[in-house]
């Protein structure tokens, strides 16, 4: 699996750290409902998903990268800071 | 059909030509007391033990695809009940309890072979924290043993106990762990349902809920819809897909998990053993075939297939802890998509929709404890009330601050 990284170009997966969903968003402090949603549940889905990639050993990058869970075919990958997510 | 010495010589000596079906192959009934959702090794047992211990035999079984097809038969066979926390013990003795009395029960040979579960340390720290787990089994009434390098040589002469990055310290042993022939359990419990009356259907899918009020009443199946007093999900791998279509989102991320085998050798690992300084455990199948595994592949899967940088990690694994091993070549690897829950423990509890009940959640251990999730969930199911064994495995534990994580990884799935 090779993620396209806009700063270094088709990088293997293996210099990237995975952290997960990109679309959590972090609710305002105070919210326990709220925070216990946003840490623990996911949606999870079988099919494309945009999640959050590290690119650790290379540009050291936080990227956005759309992948599809069945067969990792991906479809593009952006800065996180055109995106918003929060990791 | 009872099976036993006579009823297999007097079928050798007819030719063995007019063995039955072990299990009836079903087709849907408009309803049911209980439907169990996912034909796997948990979905199987727990039909089994809802008609067994709580006379509910009036239960549909229904997988997607055919029995043994999924994760019980994608597994590398191990069983144990070497963990840490009060809330996952119970379930997972309860377990090993029940694997040791299993074949006589159901009547079919599941090859139980209690040949030890060692768990090997590399460093002092390591060593701590090994003590910390036995003594929380031994407190719990299970048999486990701190081994030091000398007792872990006698066991296993040909590990690499000097490598000059991870000497092997010593070990922790669980004797009656080992491992169970997995097919043999889907089939197993198969047939046992099936001979209580459990309509097992294949090939059929679910594609929705019926719902009344707030109440889940029934499935919509590619084959037409089936009513059911109490509807149970368990379709780890799939978990968050299912409850999407009950409008459930569940603390899961779905992974893939890969497993080997090797070309069929003579016996050289008499038991299983896992490497303390990365993550490899590994045992040799009665058929001679080294089994091993390693880590998830570590983001979000749901094809039943891995990729290869793990396959290299996995290797290396094994090469540092058996240089041997190097020797062998790997015959087949195969993956299974596995519910890596946010705390790293199951899920047994009812849901908030009334009527749907969910047991999911199984991280990398789901085979080890197919009897006992079996047993709790069929309790759960029938009484509305948790087991005794399974009263932490709540579905708001998360929200409640009461996580249960074994390895103090947070919240964090592809780490657990």
């Amino acid at each position: 699996m090779r993620i396209p990284c806009p700063y270094c170009g088709p990088r293997d997966s293996s210099e990237f750290a995975y952290h997960g969903d990109a679309a959590p968003r972090r609710p305002a402090d105070g919210d326990a409902a709220a925070m216990a949603t946003y840490v623990y549940l996911r949606d999870n889905p079988a099919g494309p998903m945009e999640e959050l990639w590290y690119h650790a050993y290379g540009c050291r990058s936080w990227l956005v990268v759309c992948r599809d869970t069945r067969d990792h075919t991906i479809t593009g990958a952006k800065p996180v800071a055109t995106h918003g997510a929060t990791a | 059909m009872r099976y036993s010495l006579l009823s297999l010589v007097s079928h050798a000596l007819g030719g063995n030509r007019d063995w039955k079906p072990a299990w009836r192959d079903a087709t849907p009934q408009p309803s049911y007391d209980v439907i169990v959702i996912g034909g796997g090794g948990h979905g199987l047992s727990t039909a089994y033990y809802l008609a067994r211990d709580y006379g509910i035999a009036n239960v549909a079984v229904l997988e997607r695809g055919w029995i043994g097809g999924g994760n019980v038969g994608r597994n590398t066979t191990i069983v144990r009940s070497n963990y840490l926390l009060p809330g996952n013990i119970p379930l997972y003795e309860l377990s090993m309890q029940l694997w040791e009395g299993l074949e006589q029960d159901i009547n079919y040979n599941a090859m139980v072979s209690q040949r030890g579960v060692l768990n090997l340390y590399h460093s002092d720290g390591q060593r701590d924290a090994y003590a910390r787990r036995g003594n929380a089994m031994r407190l719990h009434g299970i048999d486990a043993e701190l081994l030091d390098k000398e007792g872990v040589r006698r066991l296993y002469p040909f590990l690499n106990f000097d490598q000059a990055r991870f000497p092997i310290q010593g070990g922790l042993l669980q004797r009656r762990g080992g491992t169970v022939r997995h097919d043999a359990v889907a089939w197993g419990y198969a047939r046992a349902a099936s001979d209580r009356g459990v309509d097992i259907v294949q090939n059929c899918a679910v594609t929705g809920f019926l719902r009344e009020g707030g109440r889940i009443t029934g499935v919509e199946t590619n084959r037409g819809a089936i009513r059911a007093k109490k509807v149970a999900m368990a379709v780890a791998g799939s978990s968050s897909e299912v409850a999407a279509m009950a409008g459930l989102r569940l603390p899961i991320e779905s992974h893939v998990l890969q497993a080997f085998v090797s070309e069929g050798l003579k016996p050289i690992i008499p038991g299983v053993i896992t490497f303390g300084a990365g993550h490899f455990y590994i045992s040799q199948s009665d058929k001679g075939g080294l089994v091993f595994g390693g880590d998830i592949d570590g983001y979000n899967s749901y094809a039943q297939r891995g990729n290869l940088p793990v396959v290299e990690d996995v290797c290396e694994g094994g090469m540092a802890l058996m240089p041997a091993i190097g020797r062998a070549r790997l015959l087949r690897s195969w993956g299974g998509v596995v519910d890596m829950s946010m705390d790293g423990s199951p899920i047994i509890d009812r849901t908030p929709m009334d009527g749907l009940y969910l047991n999911a959640g199984w991280c990398y251990g789901g085979f080890k404890a197919t009897p006992g999730s079996g047993t709790v969930f069929a309790h759960l199911i029938a009484r509305d009330e948790p087991h005794p064994a399974a009263t932490a495995l709540t579905l708001d534990r998360f929200a409640q601050g009461r996580v249960i994580d074994e390895k103090g990884q947070g919240a964090q799935p592809n780490l657990h």
